[in-house]
């Protein structure tokens, strides 16, 4: 931890430019308290540090340390083959291992050209809807969490994420670290008895979110705590990079699902919602609302599954050497765009593996959002960006 | 979306001096980028954000990438208000051993500055007029640059519980360095559950 | 009236919380290690190697072809090939593994050992209570901890152990069809000559 600086010296280099922090006048006299929140912190989602400059309790300047859970996943992917880096990359978001999986499988099949039959294509959509439905649920009661409510909203969300994840361990093995996509469609196929259990579960999803709903959204406190905290422009959230229901919270209209269309999404019938006023309580409706659709996608995509292969016949599994060249392949993960860049050069190996992380690009702002606000307030700001440190790290 | 040749002389037109030209995809079927000059990128960077036609206002991805001969910088360009991309732009160094600047992005998009001070703290290329340029994922005093290609690891093999092979050999190196006592290799000790 | 989205969400508790007495839907709680849950059949924990009858050697289907401890990502497999070889299921003579041993600190349950196997011989097992005092080594499964028989393999897996089965008899019918076809051909070439 750097030792008290005089508040001019850590204020003092910030250039102006309108998509930089503000520079924070202090009120009171004397130095600024400089606290070091993290990386063992209950409330930080995972080994995250922020130094923060107090004046009071009011916050002046954030700088956000990363790194404690770096392990390197770019470079040991470059020592392995396309295939053994499929379990990697369950573990970046370790919360929504199923999207990890489909982002990459979906950067190598454009790399090589695969197709992917359409049993598949369903499949990873009704498995990456009950992923993002669980989770939008865990974010909200880890939200609620960190406001005070001691877990009750978090075990009801954990209550529906066991039933979806029981599912996930009936079709692939394993509850979470599924290892579920190939590059070609999806290891195994789906019987009609876990079918008919998944959409049993999936009936009484919207139950769930009514009960959700009714327990948190006109709860007085966390109006209290949510509305007009946190604000984040929308020209300042596109210039920084920002995605997913961060970005929709600040109204503006960008779902990868309806602009890329990658997959089988132009298919099915979902809105898109978005917020007006860019606080934490408008992201924390966003995913309210986005649990919703989910659960109109999932009945949807069960109702008109067709039968076929779920690996495409000219799909190998070793020996894949994809042809020279590059791909850029992004998804619509819960958190935001997950992309993966993948340079080929012909070999069994890839030459650069890249991974987009939402987690770390949100947080750009988290500075901007989190100035003049007192500390109490950062822990919910950086709440609702709603990271994972597997994915920020990497 | 107007094509990659149509981007390089609309590039062209509206900033005089700029040095631009198509890296094509090895693989024809994939997008091919636009390799710009390091001069003229941040006037290229704001042409393509503010432009009426292309608007490409959301800068996805910056990745560092090692080459034999130079390190190069990669951007994914989207527009949000569009709805079209990407763009892919690139820049390479003059070298990897001494002539690693290049102009950052950061002023033009905000998204590049996380991204790109990892590629400086992982890849050692130095972006001149980033306003913050320190390491992201690696400890301040760390020295070397991880994902380059002839980084060697650091000799740091304490113990390993089930050491084997490979790992058992610089293990025992390790230790015969360190103290006098050798260690046994894991076949030798009471081995079984 | 204040206080009302306060009162409600109250209720919502109330309704979780005295049905739990009620309900088993709101009463998830499984006490272990009092009370299990039995195992999906697709769970997979740590792999093991598959025999063929009752002598765990010479039943191994496990013909050393190292293709599992190529693909294993991170490298948890180690095998030494054997200098002879032995019989395997269809007859023909095989190596077998004279060292194969998996350090399952490190083996992260991914499966592809399963997926690449041509010999259907490494299988998943769901044996998750697996603790060791012993940090040396104890974790470090030889083959003779990891051989484990097929009716095991029935028991923790039956549908798929049932298809592996159908494979391996309809490649023994296949071999056995050939050797047939040309046991009947060389005696007809005798017999051609002999006549």
């Amino acid at each position: 931890m750097s030792e008290m600086q005089s508040h001019s010296a850590i204020l003092a280099d910030k250039p102006e430019s309108w998509n930089r922090p503000a520079v924070m006048e202090p009120e009171g006299e004397g130095e600024l308290m400089e606290v070091a929140m993290g990386p063992h912190h209950p409330s930080t989602h995972g080994v995250f540090r922020m130094d923060v400059a107090l004046d009071g309790e009011r916050v002046m300047r954030l700088r956000p340390v990363f790194g404690y859970l770096h392990r390197n996943h770019e470079k040991i992917a470059e020592g392995q083959s396309y295939l053994a880096s499929m379990p990697y990359t369950d573990r970046l978001d370790y919360i929504c291992p199923i999207t990890n999986n489909w982002a990459y499988a979906l950067a190598v099949e454009k790399l090589a050209g695969q197709e992917v039959p359409e049993r598949a294509e369903y499949l990873r959509v009704i498995l990456g809807e009950l992923t993002r439905f669980q989770n939008h649920a865990s974010s909200i009661g880890f939200l609620t969490q960190e406001m005070g409510a001691m877990g009750t909203p978090l075990m009801y969300a954990f209550r529906e994420r066991e039933k979806i994840l029981d599912l996930f361990e009936e079709l692939t093995g394993a509850r979470m670290m599924v290892n579920y996509m190939r590059f070609g469609g999806c290891r195994v196929d789906a019987s009609p008895g876990w079918l008919e259990r998944t959409r049993k579960v999936v009936a009484g999803l919207a139950g769930f979110v009514d009960e959700f709903d009714r327990l948190l959204s006109t709860n007085e406190i966390l109006m209290a705590r949510t509305q007009g905290v946190g604000v984040l422009k929308a020209e300042l959230a596109v210039n920084a990079g920002v995605t997913g229901p961060m970005l929709r919270a600040s109204g503006v209209n960008y779902d990868i699902r309806k602009v890329d269309g990658y997959g089988i999404y132009n298919r099915f019938n979902f809105r898109v919602p978005l917020g007006d006023h860019g606080d934490v309580y408008d992201r924390y409706m966003i995913r309210m609302l986005e649990m919703r659709e989910s659960i109109g996608i999932l009945q949807q995509a069960l109702r008109e599954i067709p039968a076929g292969p779920v690996m495409s016949p000219t799909a190998k599994l070793r020996g894949f050497r994809p042809k020279r060249g590059e791909a850029y392949g992004r998804i619509e993960a819960p958190k935001g765009e997950l992309g993966f860049y993948l340079i080929s050069n012909g070999g069994p190996n890839p030459y650069r593996y890249r991974v987009r992380p939402p987690s770390l690009i949100n947080l750009t702002v988290l500075e901007d959002m989190c100035l003049g606000v007192n500390v109490a307030d950062v822990v919910l700001i950086f709440g609702s960006v709603d990271i994972v440190l597997g994915e920020v790290d990497r | 979306m107007k094509t990659v040749e149509e981007i390089k002389s609309a590039i062209e037109a509206a900033v005089p001096e700029a040095a631009v030209e198509i890296a094509p995809n090895p693989n024809p079927a994939l997008p091919h980028s636009l390799r710009i000059a390091p001069e003229c990128a941040l006037a290229v960077a704001k042409f393509l954000r503010d432009d009426a036609e292309l608007k490409l206002d959301y800068l996805s991805n910056v990745t560092g990438v090692d080459w034999p001969e130079s390190l190069e910088a990669v951007y994914h360009l989207y527009s949000v208000e569009k709805k079209h991309g990407p763009v892919v732009i690139r820049m390479h160094t003059v070298n990897r051993t001494d002539q690693v600047e290049l102009p950052s992005l950061t002023p033009v998009w905000r998204s590049a500055e996380f991204q790109e001070r990892e590629i400086f703290d992982l890849y050692g290329i130095v972006f001149t007029g980033h306003p913050d340029l320190r390491r992201l994922l690696m400890w301040e005093g760390f020295k070397d640059h991880p994902m380059r290609r002839d980084y060697v690891e650091p000799d740091d093999f304490e113990y390993e519980p089930t050491a084997h092979d490979e790992v058992l050999k610089r293990t025992q190196t390790h230790q015969a360095m360190v103290t006098s006592e050798p260690i046994t290799s894991s076949k030798g000790s009471e081995g079984g559950a | 009236m204040l206080g009302e989205g306060i009162l409600k969400g109250m209720a919502e508790t109330a309704k979780n919380f005295f049905g739990s007495y009620f309900s088993a839907e709101r009463l998830t709680t499984v006490e272990y290690p009092e009370q299990r849950i039995a195992p999906y059949e697709a769970a997979r924990v740590f792999p093991f190697l598959v025999f063929d009858g009752s002598d765990w050697e010479a039943g191994m289907r496990c013909v050393a072809c190292q293709i599992c401890e190529k693909e294993c990502p991170p490298k948890c497999i180690f095998i030494e090939k054997s200098k002879d070889k032995k019989p395997d299921a269809l007859g023909k003579q095989q190596f077998y593994p004279a060292r194969f041993d998996i350090d399952i600190s490190v083996c992260m349950s991914c499966q592809i050992c399963v997926e690449v196997c041509p010999f259907e011989a490494i299988k998943m097992d769901t044996e998750y209570e697996l603790s060791t005092d012993n940090r040396f080594g104890g974790l470090l499964l030889d083959r003779r901890q990891l051989a484990k028989s097929n009716q095991y393999y029935h028991q923790i897996h039956p549908a798929e152990a049932d298809g592996v089965d159908a494979r391996l008899a309809a490649e023994k019918a296949k071999a056995d069809a050939k050797t047939k076809i040309t046991a009947e051909a060389k005696t007809a070439a005798i017999a051609g000559e002999g006549a």
